[in-house]
């Protein structure tokens, strides 16, 4: 009985009795909602768009946010610091279709996502030896991001937001939505979905696969330089991001593996559940359940709905 | 010229059965016998400090090579793809802890196999969304395993005894007389043992394999829903081959805390350690034993000499080394997969076609 209630009942009790605090931990599984959505949608183009399950999306993260923060410390100017990432990011795509993508064309998936691996670790091993595995603090201040935190009372307390927060979650939305009708709408997108459909039906119908593949890994370090740049604000910039960026995995799972709107509620239920759960079940086991909330929900959808949310149905032939 | 099978002539189907069918296989085998039970363990390895030699080299390929046959298993034969082998070898290594403990007067060998078992269990059950599920999905559903395992290794604490430093440690402990594990025991005896239970599991494997489990592994891997047309059960085939594979990873990791590395925390059995594990299978070869062999050689063996090379004959510092072998390993990856993906155990097979045409290849 005494454990039923500790988990069934005292839990409610306690959001009842400290709203503020509920809506606090509201407020901030919101904020990292909106970055697990991001970096889902990273998957989820790419997978959409080559067929590549890119499992290097988080070092990408780790990458763009490091060499953002040392580029800094190198004395250049900030604004020119976000363009020589982005320069880098191109570079790495290009690089990234020039030699291995080229080389596996019509390959298997499994082949092109172990691939993948192979490139997360050349990535750790160069980020490493070339901007060092100290963890350092992220520059957002000085790119003119608004710093400090307002209060709004509310039921007796007060909910704090940290301005930062706010600019991720318009500037995330932001690059969703741009990034959802970029890819439904233009010719490129377009492209795009003919290139996942088949590679060689759209060869044929005049479309680059190196073009589109640079295309599509370019967008995925744009968004790998958002993720980093708000994750490492509000943590450090470090090799643990990594941890944090693999999470988009299960919000996928739990959207569906091919589709936008399923990227989004998937990350807003992952973001928001995790931190409630944290707060409120997490020390009754031991504290960081956060680590693992993510992946244990996505272990019951692939239980009971394994195609997700939003997922198309698989339908296999013979 | 040497390697040849005309003029071997087989009289029975017993011999065409056989593991190493040509004679040239078996005085192969037995020079690698010789070399592993006698010559190693007196002299070491040529060139090389023969603590380091064992320590670091020996040991911990052969626990490694019994970790990739169990990766192995499941992503080369029956085709299921995991990313949580470091947790599961951490089952092993705790339950072989927890048995040890409970059971002092425990025989070393029950407790490794029933920390094996352990491990099996563990891995049945985070293998049952593979009913549903493939591929990428997959991944998720064993990452899942991993991150909650690694935190339950910090988070419960009964698993390590309370014990303030949060590590399992081996005790000292004796078998037959002999001391077995523990800061007290010789290298050259967790050496033998080992070996042993190297060659008893890759025994084993390879006849498994080429049993009807392994048949139905292999049919589920190559067309699943084929297979259970013409009436393999995917439940039975599934499932077994994530309760063998785990089993193997468990035993691994068993010895790899007790019989290598002495004492271990939860770092031991991280995501990292996954991956490496993956990479040997991928760099050995997919669906081969001798592929297992040869990429837990490789991928631990070519790191640990550049280091050593680097740090000694190049004077570079540890850092330096530890990002380029990173590297190394990441490209090397990538290299295989679009130069070989069948891994060096395809090169072997390859070797083997030209030796038997050598010196006239036509």
């Amino acid at each position: 009985m005494e454990i039923l209630h500790m988990i069934f009942i005292a839990p409610f009790l306690d959001m009842v009795a400290l709203p503020d605090l509920f809506f606090q931990g509201l407020w901030d599984g919101f904020v990292g909602g909106t970055l697990y959505a991001l970096l889902a949608l990273g998957f989820v183009l790419i997978f959409k768009a080559s067929g590549v399950f890119n499992f290097s999306q988080p070092i990408l993260m780790v990458l763009a946010a490091l060499a953002l923060v040392s580029f800094y410390e190198m004395g250049i100017n900030p604004w020119i610091s976000v363009a020589l990432v982005l320069l880098l990011m191109y570079a790495l795509a290009y690089g990234v279709e020039r030699v291995i993508l080229r080389n596996l064309v019509n390959q298997d998936g499994n082949i092109l996502f172990m691939s993948t691996i192979g490139l997360t670790f050349v990535i750790i091993g160069a980020a490493q030896w070339i901007f060092g595995g100290v963890p350092r603090s992220m520059i957002h201040a000085e790119l003119g991001f608004p710093v400090g935190s307002s209060e709004w009372p509310m039921f007796g307390g007060a909910v704090y937001f940290e301005h930062i927060d706010i600019s991720a979650v318009v500037l995330a939305s932001s690059l969703i939505a741009i990034l959802a009708v970029f890819f439904s709408k233009t010719k490129i997108g377009r492209g795009l979905r003919a290139v996942a459909d088949d590679h060689q039906a759209a060869l044929s119908v005049g479309i680059s696969l190196n073009q589109i593949w640079v295309i599509v890994w370019f967008v995925a370090g744009i968004v790998a330089l958002v993720g980093g740049l708000f994750w490492g604000a509000r943590s450090d910039v470090s090799f643990a991001l990594q941890i944090i960026g693999l999470k988009a995995l299960p919000v996928l799972i739990i959207g569906g593996f091919t589709s936008v709107p399923g990227a989004i509620i998937g990350g807003l239920i992952i973001g928001l559940g995790e931190k409630i759960f944290e707060i409120y079940w997490g020390p009754m086991m031991g504290g960081s359940v956060e680590g693992w909330f993510a992946y244990v929900i996505a272990l019951v959808f692939l239980l009971f709905k394994p195609q997700g949310l939003f997922g198309e149905k698989i339908i296999e032939r013979v | 010229m040497f390697y040849k099978e005309t003029g071997q002539f087989k009289s029975r189907y017993k011999d065409e059965l056989a593991a190493f069918p040509l004679f040239e296989d078996k005085i192969g085998i037995g020079i690698l016998g010789v070399l592993t039970f006698l010559v190693i363990p007196l002299f070491g390895l040529p060139g090389l400090n023969y603590e380091f030699a064992m320590g670091a080299i020996m040991i911990p390929c052969m626990i490694f090579i019994i970790m990739t046959l169990g990766l192995n298993i499941l992503l080369g034969f029956a085709g299921q793809i995991s990313l949580g082998t470091g947790a599961f070898s951490g089952v092993g290594a705790y339950a072989f802890y927890k048995f040890i403990t409970i059971f002092p007067d425990i025989n070393i060998i029950i407790a490794l196999v029933l920390s094996g078992l352990v491990s099996a269990v563990v891995g049945v059950i985070f293998g049952l969304p593979s009913l549903k599920i493939k591929g990428f999905y997959l991944i998720v559903a064993t990452l899942a395993a991993q991150f909650f395992l690694t935190w339950a290794f910090i988070r419960v604490a009964w698993l390590y005894n309370y014990n303030a430093s949060g590590a399992i440690e081996g005790p000292n402990k004796e078998m037959f007389g002999i001391i077995m594990i523990g800061p007290q025991s010789a290298g050259m005896t967790r050496y033998y043992f080992v070996l042993v239970t190297l060659i008893v599991l890759t025994w084993l494997a390879s006849n498994v394999i080429r049993g009807r489990i392994g048949r139905s592994w292999m049919m589920i891997r190559d067309m699943d829903i084929a297979a259970e047309l013409i009436g393999i059960r995917p439940l039975v085939a599934k499932l077994s081959a994530f309760a063998f594979s785990s089993f193997y990873i468990g035993i691994a990791g068993a010895l790899m805390v007790f019989f290598w590395l002495g004492a271990a925390e939860a770092e031991s059995f991280d995501i990292n350690h996954s991956f490496l594990y993956l990479f040997m299978v991928i760099i050995g070869g997919l669906g081969s034993i001798t592929g297992s062999y040869m990429g837990a050689i490789f991928v631990w063996v070519v790191p640990v000499l550049i280091k050593e090379v680097g740090k000694s004959v190049f004077g570079f510092d540890a850092f330096v080394m530890e990002n380029f072998s990173t590297i190394l390993l990441g490209a090397m990856i990538i290299i295989i997969l679009i130069l070989e993906p069948h891994g060096l155990a395809r090169l072997w097979q390859i070797t083997k076609q030209k030796l038997r045409l050598w010196p006239f290849p036509y």
